[in-house]
């Protein structure tokens, strides 16, 4: 896609700071790049005209302030932001402040500015406006010294005349600089890769010092003046409602202010709605809340169990037709006629996000405007959700974006800030809302459960002639769109398809079909969405046939990918999977891994790859498998290709912390419903990996590209799981198709 | 309720709270020492490691009447001025992601390099998988306290 920057400039704009002059820049910046990982936000908009949100200022002392527009600045992003903008400007990094962007009076919003901007190339805008204003202040010191600007080079935040030495101050030169001419953004040059000075190295973050003294301030660590503290009883079944309750005994709490009935909220908030005690404290609200005798209507919902899912599920596998989401040639009749016929069924369950810090916000409602502090990835959609709820415009609306102790795309919803507004306009009071763990783990928006039928067939020459698939899962888009746009099946489907209609594995004859099954779990956007689960099914299914025909997993794997293949996803074509760069991680994890070579007995290692988010990772796992059926592993090589690299200990500190967190939905946690409920309750009863549960040693290795940055927040995770499962396999010669694993799976298969 | 006197990282404060509230509630509700985090209220996370008397403990399921007479130190009393030399070590090693974990990570290590100066792989192992990281920070964890150990940020 074709991008433009178009950026303008104001003279002696008045910032404020004492009226100091200021060379000001305006651009645009597109929304994902404020997300930890650039995963397409739901909320993202997609409008052909933009106005800036983003302003590059230099004042007359030389201070650097990047200005965002509020609620808007993601966490992940306050060290790479900078860095971006400070390798084209020359200037340090680590001074560059972040703030945001005032938004009365609207002097920013009225430079005028345009562009448009290609999802994948979202880091070239902060690169375009540093080289930008390089150039003015190149031109600025030229004009000055009356030389031509090529006989002029930056430095350390100043332009030096490279012959004479003679240097001015990019503060000096902020006054003239902003009197010139907008550069034309085609003649704009970026530095090449070879001459980054930091983009590509390791380096420090600046969030890091807060986070080990207790200084940083997460969204459970908001106070505000006269605020009181709440947490609410929902229906532990989905649907369900308070019929009646006794609140005498919370009253008597010390410390219980209020007992108040809030209502559900639907979608997109759907939130439980419940009953919500009041207090000074957080401990008298948990203590009165226990002293709560509450009926509830179970609602219809109340009958769901995962066996009986399981059930639906494999029922619904048998049936035909379900909806054809992808069709190349004739898949079945291939199958049926190809020498070789293997068929496998695999299962993941529902997982929760559980983030370490629980489901909080703070919110304060009056009569005209609404103040809300929330640990969120989407601030607009709070802000949007709200304004509809309080029926106030959006501008009364004010959305403070605090850190998140941990987001994994459940601080995409809005449903606690939305509950926090209810107790509180219930009030009249700010409220700190808390959700305990129980609260986190029962009422989340889990990541789907799942069901893969795959089938294929291979030639004599173990070349795939057909590959057929059928998926059954609880849509997530069911959670969110409206019934009208839910009776075609297309929209059903939408989110649980990616890594399953895409195979970069070469079959002439293809088939994927869909179906949902249905199920009162609410389930969202869980940490690689529906790759987390597609990705299992087929890295898994590979390996089998690897073994069918006899070879190794890693040749066949290179094999079946074939040549140099530019693979668009037929659902986005701009998406497009490049089985060079795929096979490459597999090669170079395999590599590095000592592939191949022999292990200790009851030890076994497994490969697995996948292309998700605009990024290639291949991982190798190294595990044993204990006389008693468990399983350690003891090592991970991760091979890592996403593009341009920005910080790469942030991309080795992300495949770390994929790995963790993939093998504990692999190995140790699930969610399990009975009687309509979610079972599972604390860390006792959903087990995370652990510091002994973890790799002994993982090491990343990243491929140097020059290749537009793709997503590494969430891309490590699909391909751990099968990892883990395929050198299980190789460790015992048994198959483990269902997750999480299990002895007892492992002591029977 | 009359007022509980406690001594948190060598200051003195008065209380008038429950004496049965857990000493985590004390610390964020009632003195506004935030650092202390709240992930589980069951003792299964870690969070809400702090010192008592030097012991790591967690203060989501301790009351705050057995902190009376007692020495309690938070992350924010660890050091002034970031220069324990595990706050040092966790600067270096890059430890912290989203970073809510690291104050009760770093409290149960500061407890274990007391009692263990030069702790083992399994010693360390052993100590921290009480503590919960979401983010799957645990190898730094085990370099940093290694690091810590050898007494240098470098
Ligand atoms: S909050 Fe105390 S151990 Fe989890
Ligand atoms: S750094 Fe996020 S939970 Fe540990």
């Amino acid at each position: 896609m074709s991008r433009s920057l178009l950026v303008t400039r104001r003279t002696m704009l008045k910032t404020g700071l004492a009226g100091a002059p200021a060379l000001i820049l305006g651009f645009y910046l597109p929304r994902n790049l404020f997300s930890a990982s650039p995963t397409k936000s739901p909320t993202a908009k997609t409008s052909a005209v933009f106005s800036p949100n983003a302003w590059l200022r230099i004042d007359s002392r030389g201070g650097i302030t990047l200005l965002v527009e509020p609620a808007e600045i993601g966490q992940g992003v306050r060290t790479s932001m900078p860095m971006l903008l400070a390798e084209e400007l020359d200037a340090d990094w680590t001074k560059i402040k972040i703030q945001q962007a005032p938004t009365k009076p609207d002097i920013y919003k009225h430079l005028g500015t345009g562009g448009s901007s290609s999802v994948r190339e979202n880091y070239l805008p902060l690169r375009q406006a540093g080289a930008a204003a390089r150039a003015l202040l190149i031109t600025a010191a030229a004009q000055t010294w009356k030389v031509e600007p090529s006989a002029c080079h930056t430095a350390d935040g100043a332009v030096v005349h490279s012959a004479s030495k003679r240097r001015l101050t990019y503060g000096t030169l902020a006054e003239a600089a902003s009197k010139l001419p907008a550069p034309d953004p085609k003649k704009i040059s970026l530095k090449q890769p070879k001459d980054f000075r930091f983009l590509g190295k390791p380096v420090h973050r600046l969030d890091t010092p807060s986070k080990v003294d207790g200084s940083a301030k997460f969204g459970l660590d908001v106070k505000v003046p006269g605020m009181l503290y709440a947490v609410i009883a929902r229906c532990p079944t989905f649907g369900g409602k308070a019929v009646k309750f006794d609140d005498s005994k919370a009253k008597a709490v010390a410390g219980v202010h209020a007992v108040v009935q809030i209502n559900p909220v639907p979608s997109p908030a759907n939130t439980a709605g419940g009953v919500a005690v009041v207090a000074d404290s957080t401990w008298a609200a948990i203590k009165g809340r226990k002293a709560l005798q509450i009926d509830w209507d179970r609602g219809e919902n109340a009958s769901e169990n995962t066996a009986s899912m399981r059930k639906q599920m494999a029922e619904l596998a048998g049936k035909s037709p379900l909806y054809v989401a992808r069709t190349v040639g004739d898949a079945a009749s291939a199958i049926s006629k190809a020498p070789k016929k293997i068929e496998a069924v695999y299962e993941l369950p529902f997982q929760p996000h559980a983030t370490m810090e629980p489901m909080n916000c703070t919110a304060h409602v009056e009569k005209d405007r609404v103040e809300i502090w929330a640990p969120t990835q989407s601030p607009d959609w709070i802000q949007g959700v709200v304004a509809g709820l309080v029926q106030l415009n959006h501008e009364s609306v004010m959305v403070h974006e605090t850190l998140s102790g941990g987001g994994f795309g459940r601080r995409y919803q809005t449903d606690y800030a939305v509950e926090a507004v209810q107790v509180s306009k219930a009030v009249g009071k700010p409220v700190k809302l808390l959700w305990t763990r129980e609260d986190d783990m029962q009422h989340d928006f889990y990541r789907p459960a799942s069901y893969h039928r795959l089938s294929a067939g291979l030639d004599h020459q173990n070349k795939l002639v057909g590959w057929s698939r059928r998926i059954m899962s609880t849509s997530i888009r069911q959670i969110f769109a409206p019934p009208e746009a839910l009776k075609n099946p297309a929209t059903v489907a939408a989110q649980e398809l990616e890594g399953a209609v895409d195979v970069p594995y070469e079959s002439p004859n293809l088939q994927v079909e869909y179906s949902a099954v249905k199920s009162g779990v609410p389930r969202a956007w869980w940490r690689s969405v529906a790759c987390s689960f597609n990705s299992f099914a087929v890295e898994s299914f590979i390996d089998e046939l690897a073994a069918e025909a006899h070879l190794d997993p890693l040749d066949f794997r290179i094999k079946l990918l074939g040549g140099d293949r530019q693979l668009p996803n037929p659902r986005d074509k701009e998406d497009i999977l490049d089985t060079r760069r795929l096979r490459g991680v597999l090669a170079l994890a395999a590599e590095k891994s000592g592939w191949g070579k022999s292990l200790p007995q009851h030890w076994g290692r497994g490969i697995a790859a996948q292309y998700s988010f605009g990024s290639y990772i291949s991982h190798v796992a190294e595990v044993e498998v204990k006389p008693d059926h468990t399983v350690q592993v003891h090592r991970v090589v991760t091979a890592v290709d996403c593009g341009s690299i920005i910080n790469p200990d942030t991309i080795k500190a992300q495949m770390e912390s994929a790995v963790i967190f993939g093998l504990t939905a692999a190995m140790t946690g699930e969610i399990e419903v009975e009687n309509g409920a979610i079972k599972n309750g604390n860390f006792d009863d959903f087990p995370v990996v652990r510091m002994k549960q973890a790799p002994r040693r993982h090491e990343v290795y990243i491929v140097s590209s020059t290749e537009k940055p793709g997503g590494i927040g969430e891309p490590g995770v699909p391909p751990i799981a099968p990892a883990l499962t395929n050198a299980i396999y190789a460790a015992t010669g048994k198959r483990l198709r269902r997750l999480i694993i299990r002895p007892e799976d492992l002591k029977q298969a | 309720m009359a007022p509980l006197s406690l001594t948190i990282n060598g200051k003195h404060y008065s209380a008038s709270v429950d004496p049965g509230t857990p000493i985590l509630w004390v610390l964020r509700d009632t003195l506004g020492l935030t650092g202390t985090k709240f992930g589980c209220g069951m003792a299964l996370c870690g969070a809400c490691t702090i010192h008592l008397d030097g012991e790591a403990v967690r203060s989501c399921m301790t009351p705050v009447s057995e902190a009376v007479g007692k020495k309690i130190t938070t992350i924010e009393g660890l050091s002034t001025d970031r220069s324990h030399p595990l706050q040092k070590a966790w600067m270096a090693q890059e430890v912290p992601q989203c970073g809510y974990c690291q104050s009760g990570q770093i409290m149960t290590a500061a407890a274990l390099l007391q009692k263990k100066p030069h702790p083992t792989d399994e010693e360390i192992d052993a100590a921290m998988s009480g503590n919960i990281c979401r983010c799957g920070t645990y190898l730094r964890i085990r370099a940093a306290i290694h690091q810590a150990a050898k007494g240098g940020a470098q």
